[in-house]
């Protein structure tokens, strides 16, 4: 089995993320938007992994693991707050939630 | 004397302390007590501290037969220590603090017994006796002090005290005034008396303790040789006597201070704080010797002041103000005395004025408290008859006041006239002081510095030259004596007639007020009569002490006060022999009789066109006499009203403008302002936040690689 280059995981991973930021930047549902976040993260923990691989080193491994499941917890909040906020204001737009503003 | 089993010493801070500790209980919790229980905290210190400060005179005379320069030091502990200087919270009491701490407690506990009386319709009588204890500690304080520092804070203590007492009744706001006006006045006083105070610490080794005060000015080694600085120093020292001592042109005060209660203004404006001046000036007596020049102002100044507020006191129709004009007047006395260097006569007639001054106004008290309030000379009269015991007292200490003889105002005011011209100061011995000064002036006027023969004979001769010119400058001072003595002399004069002006309008003829008034009048009730019994006998015998020649050439109140005068006496010469001595006496005996006889004349003999007749014929003369010669609208206008002026400008552009604008709200003006541009930043759209972090991160990104 051939290794797959450097320069292409880190291209993979530099497309995911920045798919993930304009997901952030451009959609309106905060759903979408902590998907997104969620993408970007994996990009991260892509560009670990495959640095890692390339050096031989572990360290890589064990922090991707800890942001998976640092994620997890992040996704938990993440949702939580926006299902209160749905009770609340009965939308999930961001547009609609400029509270501080007024 | 027996042994004592006290020691002196310890017993001075007890009699200051005393008095603030029933100041203390009076003013704080003396509204829950009865009358009574406020007249007992309030009199019972005093009588305390009067009783202990008599064991302290005796305890002072059984020392002085050891050591005739005895003195009582207590040094409760350093106050301050800086560098080189040092001030120690200590006590001094030696033969002129033994003098004024009887006067202060004695007649302090008079006035307090008086003024259970006097006072016993007013609600606010804890308050009163509070502050009246406060003003026994301050003054205890002022005449205890070892150093200026101490007497400084009596100095201030009293003035707090004065102006509470005087502005007593504050809801009148006249009175309110009054004591504001006391209170400027004075300060503007004590602005030179502290800057006296820095020069002394400056120049005098940085101490301004008296003993070392003393011994630092009596080394001539060591001496100051700038004879200006002494000068400049001992004016400034008399500036803030002017303040305390009402004296030109600060006196403004003392007549406006009889808004206060009539006991206040018998104990503080008359009797005991006004003379803290005059006892200053004495206490510094080693100095002002020093200064021929500046003592010639002092003298002149009391001249001016006891001529010019007598004048004043001739025409006054209130009882009070009249005997304030009085008081001023005779400060004026006190103040030629000390600066004729006549030291001991000054508190001599300081003395004997506490008695007879403190009777008069305890007894226009009794008749004010008497006849409800009426303060106008006019409406009174024919009173004798109502007031007996009054009437006895009032012309006891008015016959001592005026000058005649054996009263105690009649040896007093004879020594301070005879004094004032048989003195002169040693010119010699002084210019032996200042020579360092001369000769370095001398190098400066021959303008050479070598050590040849030529250029030491220039210089000895330059220095001849200054020391001559000193010496003739100092005995020139001698014909101001003589004009000292002939205002002092018409003063007396005044005052023997505006005396008995008063006594005569108040006392005798007929009552011109209304009925109902007359028929309430009553005699002083037994605390006011005995307060006045007892000081119009001491009127009588207080000059006694003082007597010339009354045991061969030996005057006890003089000797007495030898140990603290010595250096003073030293530096100034002159003696009165016992002809001149009584040709004086007859001069003063004659010019107060010839006052009391034009009294009698216009005002004594029943009712007299005299007076109106004379007024008349000298309109301009009578009204401005009436009008205090318009001094208080000369102020107004010359100090009062540009000072009002500036500050208004002051207030409306540097304080409006420079400070709360500029300064104060000009900074939250630019906040708030830089806030509203900040806020537009702020959308609430999370994305639009995101948009930024995004940027600035790319940015720094872009930056660091």
């Amino acid at each position: 089995m051939t290794a797959i280059p450097l320069g292409h995981i880190l291209t993979l991973a530099a497309l995911l993320f920045s798919l993930g930021l304009v997901g952030v930047l451009t959609r309106r549902n905060v759903l979408i938007m902590l998907m997104s976040v969620e993408v970007m993260l994996n990009a991260v923990n892509l560009t670990l992994v495959g640095f890692s691989r390339y050096n031989a080193w572990t360290e890589g491994h064990v922090l991707a693991f800890f942001i998976i499941a640092v994620a997890a917890a992040e996704a938990a909040v993440g949702l939580a707050l926006v299902l209160s906020v749905f009770r609340l204001k009965q939308t999930t737009y961001i547009d609609d939630l400029r509270l501080l503003k007024r | 004397m027996t042994a004592f089993s006290f020691s002196p010493p310890a017993l001075l801070p007890i009699i200051v302390l005393l008095p603030l500790l029933g100041g203390i209980i009076n003013g704080l919790i003396g509204k829950r007590f009865s009358r009574q229980v406020v007249y007992a905290v309030g009199c019972t210190p005093v009588l305390a501290s009067f009783l202990l400060s008599v064991m302290v005179f005796q305890g002072l005379r059984g020392a002085m037969v050891t050591d005739p320069s005895a003195a009582f030091r207590f040094e409760a502990y350093h106050w301050i220590v800086a560098g080189n200087y040092s001030f120690d919270f200590a006590f001094l009491a030696d033969q002129l603090s033994a003098v004024m701490l009887l006067v202060v407690t004695g007649v302090g506990f008079l006035v307090h017994l008086y003024s259970t009386s006097y006072m016993d319709d007013d609600p606010g009588i804890a308050r009163y006796f509070s502050y009246l204890n406060l003003f026994i500690f301050s003054m205890l304080m002022l005449v205890l002090g070892k150093n200026l520092a101490m007497l400084f804070i009596g100095w201030e203590g009293v003035g707090a005290c004065s102006y509470l007492l005087i502005g007593f009744w504050f809801k009148d706001m006249d009175k309110a005034e009054a004591g504001q006006k006391a209170f400027v006045v004075n300060r503007i006083g004590d602005i030179g008396f502290v800057v006296a105070i820095f020069l002394l610490l400056a120049y005098a080794g940085g101490s301004v303790d008296f003993d070392s005060l003393r011994a630092h000015f009596s080394d001539s080694a060591r001496a100051i040789d700038h004879a200006p600085t002494i000068t400049l120093i001992c004016l400034l020292l008399f500036v803030g006597a002017c303040g305390k001592s009402a004296q030109i042109p600060l006196y403004v005060w003392l007549p406006d201070a009889m808004a206060g209660p009539t006991p206040v203004s018998a104990l503080i404006h008359a009797a005991t704080m006004v003379t803290a001046g005059v006892y200053m000036i004495a206490r510094m007596n080693f100095l002002f010797a020093l200064s021929p020049h500046a003592m010639t102002v002092v003298m002149l100044v009391g001249a001016l002041t006891a001529i010019f507020a007598a004048s004043i006191g001739l025409v006054q129709n209130d009882i009070k103000k009249v005997l304030a004009y009085s008081t001023v007047s005779q400060l004026g006395f006190m103040v030629i005395a000390v600066g004729a260097g006549a030291f001991a006569a000054g508190i001599f007639h300081l003395f004997t004025h506490a008695f007879f001054k403190a009777c008069l106004f305890l007894g226009a008290g009794a008749v004010i408290h008497g006849l409800h309030h009426e303060q106008d000379i006019r409406k009174m009269g024919g009173l004798k008859a109502k007031m007996p015991l009054v009437n006895i007292t009032f012309l006891i200490s008015c016959v001592a006041i005026a000058g005649l003889p054996p009263l105690a105002g009649f040896f007093s005011k004879d020594a301070i006239l005879a004094e004032t011209v048989a003195l002169k100061p040693e010119a010699e011995k002084l210019a032996g002081y200042y020579e360092g000064g001369f000769k370095r002036q001398a190098y400066a006027q021959a303008g050479v510095a070598g050590a040849e023969a030529a250029d030491i004979a220039k210089v000895a001769a330059a220095e001849q030259g200054i020391r001559k010119q000193y010496i003739e400058s100092v005995e020139h001072l001698g014909m101001w004596r003589k004009v000292a003595f002939a205002l002092g002399l018409c003063a007396a004069l005044m005052t023997a007639f505006y005396m008995f002006r008063l006594y005569f309008m108040t006392f005798t003829g007929a009552y011109r007020g209304d009925h109902h008034t007359w028929d309430h009048a009553h005699d002083a009730p037994w605390p006011m009569g005995s307060a006045l019994a007892i000081l119009a006998a001491l009127s009588v015998v207080g000059g006694w002490v003082g007597m010339p020649f009354a045991h061969g050439h030996y005057n006890f109140f003089y000797h007495w006060l030898d140990p603290v005068l010595a250096r003073g006496k030293e530096l100034i010469e002159g003696e009165l022999t016992p002809s001149v001595e009584y040709s004086l006496m007859g001069l003063s005996f004659v010019v107060a009789s010839i006052g009391v006889f034009i009294a009698w004349q216009m005002y004594g003999r029943g009712v007299s066109e005299a007076p109106a007749r004379i007024a008349a014929g000298m309109r301009p003369v009578y009204n401005a006499l009436l009008n205090k010669y318009y001094v208080d609208e000369f102020y107004h206008a010359v100090v009062i009203t540009p000072l009002r002026a500036v500050s208004r400008a002051l207030f409306q552009v540097v304080d409006r403008v420079l400070v709360d604008l500029a300064m104060v709200r000009g900074p939250g003006y630019v906040l708030v302002g830089l806030s509203h541009l900040g806020r537009l930043a702020q959308t609430g759209e999370v994305q639009a936040y995101l948009i930024g972090t995004v940027v600035g991160v790319a940015a720094l990104a872009w930056y660091l690689i």
